[in-house]
């Protein structure tokens, strides 16, 4: 258990060097998942962002073992890493002891096209860690829309019009269809709570003796949200104490929301969803029905919370 | 190069350990349980499912200790595969048509890792419109993506040339994925005679020796961003490493023949020394009517001859070239079509291109038979045969 920030892991395990942009949300996810799953793991990324800017040859950010297959099949690639180990330990020919597996995909390869692989990888309760790292859309093809994109943000596939302006559909409800697979573990995380994202993966990895678990993290992007570089974990900050973003755990299907989170049930506790809208060029174009229509989303998602924690 | 109809060589060593009847399809699965493979993935499609139905069987009783997993797609089959190959498991898939063409990204990728997974494809055409009949439709998308492609003509062909890929695919030299395809219903439905082998024998014969590239002891990054300046140094290395993996193969025949007393190479041939005219074909059902045509043909008088392709990738050359420079007029028999190319025979094509490279121009004709399964009869061979001798050059659409 991580009490505070004293206790998190000094040694780095995700080299500098790499091309990710400055104030990157992943970037700083990426650097914490690598202290808190340890030495003895085996990261399979899916393509995107994180994979293209950390990996090009001749160089690479990786201390760990790591693998890049494609797109769609990441939770495939770590299901067969995963028995590969399985029965090479039973046939003696893994001397590594219990080597942890660990996906890191964005929301494109998790959401969209790697979300029938994910499924299969859930529901065959292979012994691997999803992290999915959240951006809310392509950002690594240019910031294109994905299936995770909140309702009315721009991207260029998106475009503020005359006509359609922004995103006219809401946000997938991934957390739902993960729990769906009865998986032993599953959590919500953010880059600006640092200590909760180190419990989380801790908790995790001690669920893999189970089945997969998974977490989310919440990780603004810099040029596709539109916000100024310094700003990330402010902006990530913003999206948990607007209860954009709730930080919670699915422990054995039992529902815990986790500090600040579990304070904000209460609306008036909650700062309003246009502090979180206005630091993002991204929503510039929102007019007040639509902010108050984001709100009221927000709203009705708390309704939801308030049935899990009965 | 053995005949199906000969004998094996005397061996010093009792290697049989059972005479069974089996369709390729089992033989496949026989194969793959001596040779302790660690890792199964497949998804059910026909006419590939019994492979895998036999495998989890074997799994079920204990006879086979590997990881069998039942995924959701072939895309997800070749991909745990991957995972599993590149963790150091002996790993084995199997597929046919549609799933074939739903692992094409995959195909690529686990070539570009040089990760030796060995796949069976008894081939089928493809939809539109939907048919699960044979032909080679699947197997023509996917024979240019970097794997070592065999084809077969029996089940016991089958059964050995399992034993051999893994011995090629997982030698240093080579480490390459590898396919062995055969005939959809026609050969992975009908029952032959198989001898299979002492498992002790098969493992000396095709010891393991896939790498563990994903190590903690030793970590490395797998699957990297190559810029241009880097990018075709692998994809030339490729290509020389699947150029190079023909030495490879003629020492695991020679390797195998020492230990199972059967000969193979990378072609076979019938009556070819003296003909005037051959037949190119490659599978079972096609060589069973090329070498009835044969005889019959020489019956009548002519010059014929029979040349079965069996590595269709890294292509037989020389070999081909050896069997044709002399003749007057050959024909290639293709279960395939490349349409629009600049001739509709995928595997006639190679041939052609293969006899340009040595400098010669011989009158030829390009034949597409049993598409979809469409009934191949001996006495369309014979035509063919008779038309080359005739003198006809161009396409037959049999």
């Amino acid at each position: 258990m991580i009490k505070n920030i004293k206790d998190l892991p000094r040694e780095e395990l995700f080299a500098p060097g790499h091309t990710m942009c400055s104030g990157c949300g992943p970037a700083i996810a990426v650097r914490w998942i690598t202290k808190f799953i340890g030495n003895n793991a085996i990261v399979v990324n899916a393509t995107g962002c994180v994979e293209v800017t950390t990996t090009i040859y001749p160089r690479t950010a990786w201390e760990h073992p790591y693998i890049h297959s494609l797109f769609g099949n990441t939770a495939a690639v770590a299901g067969g890493v995963e028995r590969a180990i399985s029965v090479l330990s039973r046939k003696g020919k893994w001397d590594s002891g219990d080597t942890k597996v660990v996906v890191i995909a964005g929301d494109g390869g998790t959401y969209d096209i790697g979300l029938q692989a994910l499924s299969g990888t859930l529901e065959r309760g292979h012994r691997v860690l999803y992290i999915l790292y959240d951006n809310e859309a392509y950002m690594n093809t240019g910031i294109q829309r994905s299936s995770s994109t909140p309702l009315y943000a721009w991207t260029t596939t998106t475009p503020v019009g005359e006509k359609v302006r922004g995103k006219q559909e809401r946000k997938k409800d991934i957390i739902g269809i993960v729990l769906s697979h009865g998986i032993p573990y599953v959590a919500s995380a953010s880059v600006s709570h640092i200590v909760d994202l180190g419990n989380k993966i801790e908790k995790a990895l001690s669920y893999l003796k189970e089945g997969p678990t998974f977490i989310r993290i919440f990780a603004p992007c810099v040029p596709g949200w539109r916000y100024p570089e310094n700003k990330t974990v402010e902006v990530a900050r913003l999206a948990v104490e607007t209860g954009y973003f709730p930080l919670f755990e699915w422990e054995k299907e039992r529902f815990r929301l986790n500090p600040p989170s579990n304070g904000l049930v209460d609306e008036q506790r909650r700062v309003p969803i246009v502090e979180f809208l206005k630091l993002q060029e991204r929503f510039s174009h929102l007019s007040e029905e639509q902010i108050c229509a984001i709100q009221d989303e927000v709203n009705r998602m708390w309704e939801k919370i308030k049935e899990h924690l009965k | 190069m053995r005949m199906y109809t000969e004998e094996r060589a005397p061996s010093k060593r009792n290697f049989v350990k059972d005479v069974l009847a089996l369709t390729s399809n089992h033989a496949v699965a026989y194969a793959v349980r001596s040779l302790d493979v660690d890792v199964i993935a497949s998804y059910p499609i026909t006419p590939q499912t019994t492979i895998v139905e036999k495998l989890a069987e074997f799994v079920a009783n204990g006879e086979l200790d590997a990881e069998f997993v039942n995924v959701e797609s072939e895309h997800s089959a070749l991909s745990v595969v991957l995972g599993a190959s590149a963790t150091g498991a002996r790993t084995f898939t199997a597929t046919s048509s549609q799933g074939f063409l739903l692992m094409h990204e995959v195909l690529h990728n686990v070539s570009g890792l040089r990760l030796p997974v060995v796949m069976a494809v008894p081939s089928r055409a493809v939809s539109a419109p939907i048919s699960i009949h044979g032909d080679y439709s699947d197997l023509m998308t996917g024979k240019d993506v970097g794997w070592i492609v065999f084809i077969c003509a029996s089940a016991q062909e089958v059964y050995d040339t399992v034993l051999q890929l893994y011995a090629v695919a997982e030698d240093e030299r080579v480490c390459l994925p590898a396919i062995v395809a055969y005939d959809g219903f026609l050969m992975s439905h009908t029952m032959e005679r198989v001898e299979v082998y002492r498992d002790d024998l098969i493992l000396e014969f095709a010891p393991k020796r896939v790498k563990r590239l994903l190590d903690p002891a030793n970590p490395v990054t797998l699957g990297e961003l190559a810029l241009p300046e880097h990018y075709y140094r692998y994809k030339y290395s490729q290509l020389s490493a699947l150029d190079g993996s023909r030495e490879v193969i003629r020492s695991v025949f020679k390797s195998f023949y020492s230990y199972f007393g059967i000969e193979y190479d990378f072609v076979e041939r019938f009556k070819t020394e003296d003909a005037d005219f051959i037949i190119v074909v490659y599978g079972g059902a096609s060589w069973g009517n090329a070498v009835e045509a044969v005889n019959i043909t020489r019956e009548k008088g002519l010059k014929t001859g029979a040349l079965r392709i069996r590595v269709l990738r890294p292509f037989p050359i020389k070999e081909v070239v050896d069997t044709l420079k002399n003749v007057k007029g050959f024909s290639v028999v293709d279960r395939a079509i490349s349409f629009g190319a600049s001739t509709p025979g995928p595997v006639y094509a190679d041939v052609v291109v293969s006899l340009a490279e040595y400098g010669l121009s011989i009158p030829s004709v390009c034949v597409i038979a049993g598409i979809g399964q469409k009934v191949m009869y001996v006495s369309d061979f014979v035509r063919v045969l008779e038309e080359l001798v005739k003198g006809k050059e161009g396409v037959i659409l049999l």
